[in-house]
């Protein structure tokens, strides 16, 4: 019953995490919050900058209160600097 | 979008003349060229390159959605391309090329602003300075998709 969420990670977040892609599991009915307070469990560098991501699911911006899928794909999204 | 035309991102070096070929019309009267380049000075020092890294997937995207959206409030546009760099970019090297061409100057110019702009706020791309003694430093950037001035032209 558990969903299996695949977790990607970049810049800043991949750099605290020290890999850029994992696989999460979560029972019941879970949260992008959910999720994100899952990883930040394992991954204790990435408190201190975890204020300043977004995430996205699915390659599109949301919010801590949509719910996750099985096979959802969930990014940690830091500040941005393209151009 | 897929497939229809080349990815946005490029691993190598970015042509300019891409970005113009693919923005060109006869519709158009005006093409704006905007060019990105890697200088050779940040805010920690000298810099060799810049690394850009990118969500490929999502990026694909919200480029697409930028040409787009360009389209969109500039409804007379004629042609628009956008092409950004991944990878290692070095001093003097262009980073990004967006080509917009319009019946009209002004249209191209403001275009062309406003695509520049919403890159540097929707894209999810990051980069990091490698400087001259060899360390490098991550460049701080907006939170993406936050609210941009003078985006609604």
């Amino acid at each position: 019953m558990a969903v299996r969420v695949r977790v990607l990670y970049f810049g800043t977040a991949r750099e605290a995490v020290g890999r850029r892609e994992e696989e999460l599991y979560l029972d019941g009915a879970p949260s992008v919050g959910d999720l994100v307070a899952l990883s930040l469990r394992s991954h204790a560098a990435l408190r201190a900058i975890a204020s300043s991501m977004r995430l996205a699911v699915n390659e599109e911006l949301a919010g801590e209160d949509e719910r996750l899928a099985d096979g959802d794909v969930v990014a940690f999204l830091p500040p941005v600097a393209g151009g | 979008m897929a497939g229809r035309r080349a990815p946005h991102l490029r691993a190598g070096r970015i042509d300019p003349g891409e970005a113009l070929r693919g923005a060109a019309s006869r519709k158009g009267g005006a093409v704006a060229l905007f060019l990105g380049t890697v200088r050779d000075n940040g805010k920690a020092g000298k810099v060799r390159s810049i690394e850009y890294e990118a969500y490929a997937a999502m990026a694909e995207k919200v480029l697409a959605r930028t040409e787009a959206e360009v389209r969109r409030r500039w409804p007379g546009t004629a042609g628009v391309r956008i092409l950004h760099r991944v990878g290692r970019v070095r001093v003097g090297e262009v980073s990004v090329a967006i080509a917009v061409s319009s019946p009209h100057r002004a249209e191209a110019f403001e275009a062309c602003r406003f695509a520049i702009e919403a890159i540097k706020h929707d894209a999810p791309i990051w980069k990091r300075e490698r400087l001259a003694g060899g360390k490098d430093v991550w460049v701080g950037g907006v939170p993406i998709g936050s609210a941009r001035e003078g985006g609604g032209r």
